[in-house]
């Protein structure tokens, strides 16, 4: 685990040197339940749909699984974006993890915003295992969206912060 | 030896240590979870290697909560033992285990990021006298955030917030209230992260002294300790710093603040960053006697005595904690009180979140209220 956030930042932190404005490649993490957006995923994939590789899929269980610490998490080490795709409320394969998403995304929504992280940076959507073209275009749609607004602050600031310390 | 670890055994006076275990006997934690012992990770501080002590990981599950430094006959200062051994640990790649997934961490870290467009300030409302620029600065702390995340418990800490604005206000002071203030790093400075603790700190000073403030008041207890023994120790900072408590007892005194009748039972739990690591008991007690027809039954264990609430610093929670708080909120009903008064926005949170727990049962349920939310709504012409 350790070894993998360490691989995470050091990818990150190499990434930082061509992140100016013309060149600007969003990082997008996106949490994708097992039993639908994961699958509608692969999808895509096998029917040779085209969408971003800016889209860096991490599969959970159920997107009721994402608590708010997995979202800032991605935000801290540098993403500029963060979806969570859930089945939809109706065939959620247990029953209510698709709604509890929905909550959770709520509190998260929240705190993002109040961090000052732009609303347009996390997005929950709805992908059931058989719109394998609706995640191709979703992907497509949130990598234009994170595209116009920019790189996060959050990564870029970080490294400021820490020239400005050293020269104090 | 680790000559970091070396001072702090030199400091702490651990080399005294004549293991009599008073403090695995008095360590709320020992008490629950059998594996963990002070006493242990003293004699390995002083006998064992380095790496044996920090790869430890019960160095983790101390609450820092100073009972032990209170018990010791040879005056050790276990805590600050800890500190060290955690900022040392950290910096080989061990860390702690965070509650929540580490939100509240990841949170604080994201806040490290100087040009941050914070939007934190929705809670004032024009009944609040506010100001950008002034001598007295009332610090917020993470109270926003904190309501957010936990808004599945129902707690409600900004109350304390509003409540000493508004104390504040009839006092005649208008305290500044910083719209990009951040968290003090206490929790963080906790989890061996100084790193971030540094940057925090850093731009917090920057914020104050742009303000022009020179007296900060705190109503949570672990930012004024952080402003008042850590900022001055690793950053020279000279700023005054006050707990709304101290500020409404000697009002109380000057007669400066009138208060209502409450006709109510109530009993305190000492926070152990106002108790026993700041030494403040009188102050919160004086104000909630102030109140006239209150009458205050103390806990068994209260003052120098009181146990904690059973996490800190977010690290760690675990059933440990949860038996902690029940011992804890059980005590507090058996003094036949009603409320239970606290000071201190962590206290609310842990021990909400330990009644909200189907097995706590009756015993363990009774409610709670910040003491400047009380003192607030008890003001004459309220």
């Amino acid at each position: 685990m350790k070894q993998s956030v360490k691989k995470i930042k050091e990818r990150s932190d190499h990434s930082t040197v061509q992140r100016s404005k013309e060149t600007f490649e969003p990082k997008i993490v996106a949490f994708c339940c097992n039993w639908c957006s994961y699958p509608a995923a692969d999808g895509a994939g096998v029917s040779r749909l085209q969408y971003p590789t800016n889209i860096k899929i991490v599969r959970v269980m159920c997107g009721g699984r994402v608590t708010p610490s997995f979202v800032l998490k991605a935000f801290e080490l540098g993403a500029d974006g963060v979806l969570v795709a859930t089945c939809h409320f109706e065939d959620c394969h247990y029953m209510f993890g698709a709604r509890k998403a929905a909550d959770v995304h709520k509190v998260t929504e929240k705190l993002t915003e109040m961090l000052g992280i732009e609303k347009e940076r996390l997005k929950l959507d709805w992908i059931s295992s058989a719109e394998a073209s609706k995640f191709a275009r979703v992907a497509r749609e949130f990598t234009e969206t994170i595209r116009k607004l920019g790189p996060s602050t959050i990564k870029k600031k970080l490294d400021a912060l820490n020239e400005s310390i050293e020269d104090e | 030896m680790n000559s970091k670890i070396a001072k702090a055994i030199k400091d702490s006076k651990a080399y005294l240590c004549m293991e009599c275990g008073k403090c695995t006997g008095t360590c709320p934690v020992s008490r629950y979870n059998h594996g963990y012992s002070p006493r242990i990770l003293v004699n390995k501080a002083i006998r064992s290697g380095d790496l044996n002590l920090l790869k430890d990981k019960n160095i983790w599950a101390c609450l820092t909560c100073k009972l032990c430094d209170e018990r010791c006959p040879a005056g050790i200062e276990y805590i600050d033992l800890t500190l060290t051994t955690r900022l040392e640990a950290k910096k080989i790649g061990e860390q702690a285990l965070c509650s929540h997934g580490g939100a509240a961490q990841s949170l604080m870290r994201i806040m490290t990021t100087p040009e941050l467009e914070q939007k934190r300030l929705d809670w004032i409302d024009q009944t609040l006298k506010t100001t950008q620029n002034g001598e007295v600065l009332y610090f917020v702390g993470c109270l926003p955030y904190f309501d957010v995340l936990f808004s599945d418990i129902n707690v409600n800490t900004l109350q304390a917030a509003k409540a000493s604005i508004k104390i504040l206000n009839r006092l005649g002071v208008t305290p500044v209230v910083l719209p990009q203030e951040r968290c003090c790093g206490h929790d963080l400075l906790w989890s061996g992260d100084m790193e971030n603790f540094e940057k925090l700190a850093r731009h917090n000073i920057r914020e104050i002294k742009k303000s022009g403030a020179k007296k900060i008041v705190f109503s949570c207890p672990e930012g004024y300790r952080t402003f008042k023994i850590d900022y001055p120790k690793y950053f020279n900072t000279d700023f005054e710093v006050e707990h709304i408590t101290e500020v409404i007892s000697r009002a109380i005194s000057n007669g400066e603040l009138k208060l209502k009748n409450l006709k109510k039972v109530v009993t305190f739990q000492d926070p152990c960053r106002l108790g026993r690591h700041l030494g403040i008991y009188d102050e919160p007690r004086k104000a909630i006697t102030a109140i006239p027809e209150i009458q205050l039954n103390e806990m068994a264990r209260s003052r120098q005595r009181a146990i904690c609430c059973g996490v800190s610093a977010w690290m760690n929670c675990s059933t440990y904690s949860k038996s902690i708080q029940r011992a804890r909120l059980t005590e507090a009903k058996d003094t036949k009180a009603d409320l239970l008064v606290l000071s201190c926005p962590k206290c609310e949170i842990h021990f909400q979140c330990a009644m909200h727990d189907e097995k706590a049962g009756e015993q363990a349920k009774i409610e709670t209220v910040q003491l400047v939310t009380m003192i607030a709504d008890a003001l004459e012409g309220e």
